[in-house]
């Protein structure tokens, strides 16, 4: 199964990377950009069939160490 | 006193630390690598600068789930003094022995030079020897400095006078102004500053030294 982790900056956590990138794509010329947080995405292999236990699975590696749930969200799927 | 230094695949601040701890102790400390998953017995815990595991995913985050740092949380339970510098302020709190997370500094520069830091609490082992409003000296070295903690976590280590250093002049960003923090038993401290660079004249001044005079004379 191939799965995908989503980790995000919670709201109200300051990004100073994402105004930056911000900045760059004014720079750019691209005008209307209102703002821009960069997170992280996790492509994962999992073995298995059992789509519930690697989501539960998931959930736990995100928790434990692809996410600092101190400033950071986490979103799990599985994708085919 | 008795000390390890525990070092990572990518830690560079290990042996100006194992100096400091020899020259202010007259023991050398024992190096332990993270693999480990036993600590000898000693007084004093130290996790050093660097940048552990390339600071891959998170500053700090690889490092804090090896296998030494359960010891570590052990020893640490058990109320053996545990220093993290720098690299070792992010890999406690990665850990979760301290709360907050360092964050990429506000300027998005790494940062390296002279600050200056006021203490604010002389109740703990590493800051009795200064008094409380003491400014001192402290160089500076890192791009992921900015401490952050949620607002309750904040009154709480505020509350319990837990913030044990303060940046006179914010270089970083870091909420409060935050430069180092105690763990709630007061016996981890977590700094991003560097006391071990600046304990003799050679370095261009000794305000490192009462720190670990300090965390000497405790076990003495």
């Amino acid at each position: 199964m191939k799965a995908r982790v989503t980790v995000t900056l919670k709201n109200g956590v300051l990004d100073p990377q994402g105004k930056a990138i911000e900045g760059a794509l004014g720079a750019l010329g691209f005008a209307g950009v209102g703002g821009v947080r960069q997170g992280k995405v996790f492509d994962i292999e999992i073995a298995g069939t059992d789509a519930d236990k690697a989501k539960a699975d998931l959930e736990a590696m995100a928790a434990k160490l692809l996410a600092n749930t101190v400033i950071e969200n986490y979103r799990v799927e599985i994708v085919g | 006193m008795k000390s390890a230094v525990v070092v990572f695949p990518g830690s560079n601040r290990e042996r100006d630390m194992i100096a400091t701890l020899e020259k202010i102790s007259g023991q050398r400390p024992v190096s332990v690598w993270h693999a480990d998953s036993e600590l000898p017995k000693v007084d004093l815990i130290v996790i050093p600068g660097g940048f552990s595991y390339g600071d891959y995913l998170r500053s700090g985050a690889i490092a804090a789930r090896a296998p030494i740092m359960a010891a570590i949380a052990r020893e640490a339970e058990r109320g053996v003094a545990v220093l993290g510098v720098c690299n070792g302020f992010q890999i406690l709190c990665e850990a979760g022995l301290l709360p907050g997370v360092l964050m990429r500094n506000a300027g998005l520069r790494f940062i390296c030079k002279e600050v200056e830091l006021r203490v604010e609490t002389t109740a703990s082992v590493f800051t009795s020897g200064y008094a409380k409003g003491q400014v001192i000296r402290s160089p500076v070295a890192h791009g992921d400095g900015n401490y952050r903690a949620d607002d309750e976590t904040l009154a709480r280590l505020k509350g319990e006078d837990r913030i044990a250093f303060r940046y006179v002049g914010n270089p970083n960003g870091s909420i409060d102004d935050i430069a180092g923090i105690l763990s709630e038993k007061r016996n981890i401290l977590g700094m991003m500053p560097h006391p071990e660079n600046l304990i003799e004249p050679l370095n261009g001044g000794t305000d490192g030294r009462p720190l670990f005079e300090s965390a000497l004379k405790a076990v003495a």
